[in-house]
């Protein structure tokens, strides 16, 4: 379990997050949405400590994120920004193998080797394990960096818009593969999101941020109303029942 | 245009294959003998077997320290080409086009002002000094430059380069040693000689500590959140690449002189075919370094023989028209 403890952070005078708590339940699929400067990517950030907060802390099972050590952290909680890797020339196994690199610092056991494999295997890339990233498509090279994710077999995994730049088809296939690490693995995954309908669809959980603040926090059947949203994105969103899903008509709204 | 294409394949794939660590090996000692046996002083190997000959002092003098130095020069600015373009996720940034050897050059000129009769040691660490503000001053203005176009970055650190580069004429001006410093300039194996090279021999262990950071400066080169999320100290791997770049820079500047190009084409022409995992590509550099040296000096020795065509003209012709092939080229793959 992740506690984010009254977290804020200041651009000069400016709070991006102010004064956040929430928590992230185990096991589940939580996603940040809002609209763009809310905070999210911040948020995801100092949780991950890519960033330093200013005040406040986070805690991962009572302990205090910044008392880890930077390598015990790699190997419990990973995290994937929006990539533009691109001019670097690795291959697919490559990278994935990095993902071991928190346990073996680059020379790759046999057990190692193994745990490359399966998550080649994971994520259907065993096929194309030796070709180059840069000449993959935006789908593929998702898929690897996830690869490598799973590779570095944490608990937590975080992930700043996964589904940007990509289209319908590998959007859904991303976020199949995210409930199956949840569903199956029992990893917790926390994902900042742009489109409400997969966030909808796909999360257990939804934390809602507007401002630098937390708006809404709650099971996503809660979150997803019409009243919810309205004061999330100030638009009037109705709601249809599609499927067993919740869909939000926004387009015309 | 099927054929070209079919052509153009088979062409890669014979480099690619040619690329391969034996051949690369055996292609280094192929003209390693070459060069020990390439100059005005006819000698051959049956003239070493007496060990007082003037040939085997010519030998023992001049040849073979040239050689190391060669091989030494050849695979270190590769080397810290690759290390430079990696840290700085650019493939066009090099000792070259990052300042780093007009500050080792300006370096040498303080040195020889500070101190009338400077050393080699205090010339080394005075350039060392400058070398690494230099290099640490670049990536500090990369790093607050917005704009990361390929090409763009490089030509920054090229007026950077030139910067340091007018302000070290400028003093050298004054108190008149533009000659002494030109000397500086000019990369030049003849001058080479046993008792002038030694320093070069630094780079080895430095080669070696590179091979053993590869993995964490593959890691480095994926960015900083990147390597934060595998645990690894970035800033600090990203000093260590950069304090190794100058060291390099500034023995081999100290000893043969500047050598434009070769950190940045060498890397280039490799990652190509081997792509950019430092522990895969290391090795590859340093070999296709020493040999791409051997060629332009044994090239450079035999064109207007009994006379020298000096190391830093031959790669600097060699090596621009290679490296407007990669800007050409670059489209294609990147």
């Amino acid at each position: 379990m992740i506690e984010v403890k009254s977290l804020s952070k200041f651009y000069g005078k400016k709070a991006v997050v102010e004064d956040i708590s929430v928590t992230i339940q185990p096991r589940k699929i939580t996603s940040f949405i809002g609209p763009n400067g809310a905070g999210k990517s911040t948020l995801l950030s100092m949780v991950s400590r890519l960033l330093d907060a200013d005040t406040g802390d986070v805690l991962m099972d009572q302990t205090d994120v910044r008392k880890m050590k930077s390598n015990e952290f790699a190997k419990r909680v990973s995290i994937l920004k929006q990539s533009n890797y691109m001019n670097v020339r690795l291959t697919i196994r490559e990278l994935v193998s990095f993902g071991r690199f928190p346990y073996s610092k680059g020379r790759l056991t046999e057990e190692d080797e193994r745990i490359v494999d399966q998550s080649l295997e994971y994520m259907g890339l065993t096929d194309m394990q030796d070709q180059f990233l840069d000449e993959l498509s935006g789908g593929q090279r998702q898929r690897a960096f996830i690869a490598m994710v799973i590779a570095q077999d944490t608990e937590y995994i975080l992930l700043d818009e996964p589904l940007n730049n990509l289209d319908m088809k590998h959007s859904v296939q991303i976020m199949k593969i995210l409930r199956r690490l949840v569903d199956e693995l029992g990893k917790t995954v926390v994902i900042v999101l742009h489109d409400i309908n997969f966030a909808s669809v796909y999360s257990d959980w939804i934390v809602a941020m507007k401002d630098g603040r937390v708006v809404k926090d709650g099971p996503t059947e809660q979150i997803i109303q019409s009243d919810a949203l309205k004061e999330i994105y100030d638009m009037d969103i109705p709601i249809q029942q599609m499927g067993g899903c919740r869909i939000c008509v926004y387009f015309n709204s | 245009m099927i054929f070209n294409v079919i052509k153009k394949a088979r062409n890669i794939e014979m480099l690619g294959t040619a690329m391969k660590k034996r051949y690369l090996l055996l292609a280094l000692l192929v003209l390693s003998a070459t060069s020990l046996f390439v100059g005005v002083s006819r000698i051959s190997p049956i003239d070493l077997l007496n060990i007082h000959s003037e040939e085997t002092q010519i030998f023992l003098i001049s040849r073979l320290p040239r050689l190391v130095a060669i091989l030494l020069a050849g695979a270190g600015m590769s080397i810290a080409g690759l290390i430079m373009q990696q840290l700085s996720r650019n493939k066009f940034v090099s000792p070259t086009t990052a300042g780093t050897l007009d500050a080792t050059r300006l370096g040498i000129l303080v040195a020889m002002l500070l101190f009338a009769n400077a050393t080699t040691m205090q010339k080394m660490l005075v350039a060392l000094v400058f070398a690494l503000a230099g290099t640490f001053l670049f990536m500090q203005i990369l790093d607050r430059i917005k704009f990361k176009d390929a090409i763009f970055i490089p030509l920054v650190g090229l007026m950077f380069g030139n910067i340091l580069s007018s302000v070290t004429t400028f003093f050298a001006y004054k108190a008149d040693v533009i000659q002494n410093m030109s000397a500086w300039l000019q990369g030049d194996f003849s001058a080479v000689m046993k008792g002038r090279y030694e320093l070069l021999y630094i780079s080895i262990p430095i080669l070696i500590i590179a091979y053993f950071y590869a993995n964490r400066f593959t890691v480095a080169g994926m960015g900083e959140d990147f390597s934060k999320n595998l645990g690894l100290a970035y800033k600090r791997i990203v000093n260590i690449g950069l304090i190794l770049v100058a060291l390099i820079t500034v023995t081999v500047v100290l000893t043969v002189g500047m050598i434009p190009f070769l950190g940045l084409i060498i890397p280039n022409i490799v990652s190509i075919f081997k792509g950019d995992h430092l522990q895969k590509t290391l090795p590859h550099t340093a070999l296709l370094g020493a040999i791409f040296l051997l060629i332009c000096d044994i090239l450079g020795r035999l064109i207007i023989y009994p006379y020298e065509i000096s190391i830093s003209l031959m790669v600097g012709v060699i090596g621009s028209g290679i490296f407007l092939y990669l800007l050409f080229r670059r489209k294609a793959y990147a």
